[in-house]
């Protein structure tokens, strides 16, 4: 199964060899880095290119505070032709949680992309309609980062 | 001649009564609940009025999906600050007489829940008169709320109302919440003023006859 996701790789690298920072390879899933400004060309080519036309699932992740770079947004790629699973991932630090929206590639990314926003904060560029998906319009904070007080910060709490 | 010729007989053609007992004796015998279903303790209410509970043994088993005809709400489950100006519109949207029972330990106290998520305890938006512990409650003790209600509504007077017009039960903001009382179409139109204090309210809510009680 790998070995067929290791060849997708290998295009990639081809076709731009910035593309791919790190490759990941453990579990028999392969998981690329990607650097933030090529996330959009990538998913492009991939879809495109070579059969992930669909995107599964987009998540955010928080490393913790002390971690540099903090956060992960992950793309969770399917192919329909070929049946395999590639998963991209990329690393953004706290400072600057922004990543160009894919919105534009699959319209399902739309509400994913709202709910990583809503639950760590991260600002997707682009994005037709970015607000708070889950949590109240009015909510202080990102609910997910891992600084997140469990009940929410002083004055909202309900204690 | 029948037997209602001789209860007829038996009785004087005037039967003089409290007005309050005849009323809350119609009021305790029809309770319409609305459902509130939120979550697991949904299921029990949902137990409570089939057929092995059997609720309308209590005349309580017409639940009504739509506030405009219900009496009482069962508000079963843990409410999340997102559902809180919802809950609280469907109550101001309830006629008068109107009831509360919080059902579970989630929709009491916010249960095991204690977190950013869920409103601690139903009762900081809407008055509630019957608390049901219970994780969740059996379909009995729901039973028995009931009966408590009904109790408890024979004490009341026909005076009382939880008073959509009565500015301290009208405003009552959750924090993190949107403000549930920007104005009904009736307040609209009647110009019936509407307390604009949101921030320092108390949010739990005593109904008018128990402020009456205590005072």
């Amino acid at each position: 199964m790998s070995e067929k996701l290791h060849g997708f790789v290998q295009q990639l690298k081809e076709e731009n060899s910035g593309w791919i920072v790190d490759v990941i390879d453990s579990f028999g899933e392969v998981t690329l880095v990607v650097p933030r400004e090529s996330i959009v060309d990538v998913c492009w080519s991939l879809k495109t290119r070579h059969g992930f036309d669909m995107l599964a699932d987009l998540c955010g992740a928080d490393r913790g505070p002390e971690e540099e770079p903090r956060f992960e947004v992950n793309y969770h790629l399917f192919s329909t032709e070929h049946y395999s699973r590639l998963r991209l991932k990329v690393l953004l630090s706290e400072d600057e949680p922004k990543v160009p929206t894919v919105t534009t590639i699959w319209k399902t990314a739309d509400w994913h992309e709202r709910e990583t926003y809503d639950l760590f904060g991260v600002v997707f560029d682009g994005h037709p309609d970015l607000r708070r998906i889950l949590l109240p319009s009015d909510f202080d904070g990102h609910a997910l980062r891992k600084d997140y007080p469990l009940r929410g910060y002083e004055p909202y709490s309900m204690n | 001649m029948g037997l209602e010729n001789a209860i007829f007989e038996s009785l004087p053609d005037v039967v003089t009564v409290k007005l309050d007992a005849v009323v809350n004796w119609a009021r305790k015998s029809s309770l319409w609940p609305a459902t509130f279903g939120l979550a697991c303790c949904a299921i029990e209410m949902m137990n409570t009025v089939s057929a092995r509970n059997d609720l309308s043994r209590f005349g309580a088993e017409t639940f009504r999906a739509s506030p405009r005809q219900a009496d009482v709400m069962i508000v079963s489950g843990r409410v999340s600050r997102k559902m809180a100006p919802v809950l609280r519109r469907i109550y101001d949207q309830m006629p008068e007489p109107k009831w509360v029972i919080s059902m579970g330990a989630c929709a009491t106290s916010g249960g095991v829940f204690d977190n950013y998520a869920i409103v601690q305890g139903v009762d900081k938006i809407v008055p509630v008169d019957i608390y049901v512990p219970g994780c969740p409650p059996r379909p009995e003790m729901l039973v028995h709320a009931i009966m408590m209600l009904q109790d408890k509504i024979m004490g009341e007077s026909v005076n009382d109302r939880r008073d959509t017009y009565h500015p301290e039960s009208r405003v009552s903001v959750v924090p993190g919440t949107l403000p549930v009382t920007e104005g009904t179409a009736l307040e609209r139109e009647t110009k019936i003023e509407v307390a604009q204090n949101e921030v320092s309210r108390p949010y739990s809510i005593p109904s008018r006859h128990e402020r009456r009680k205590s005072s």
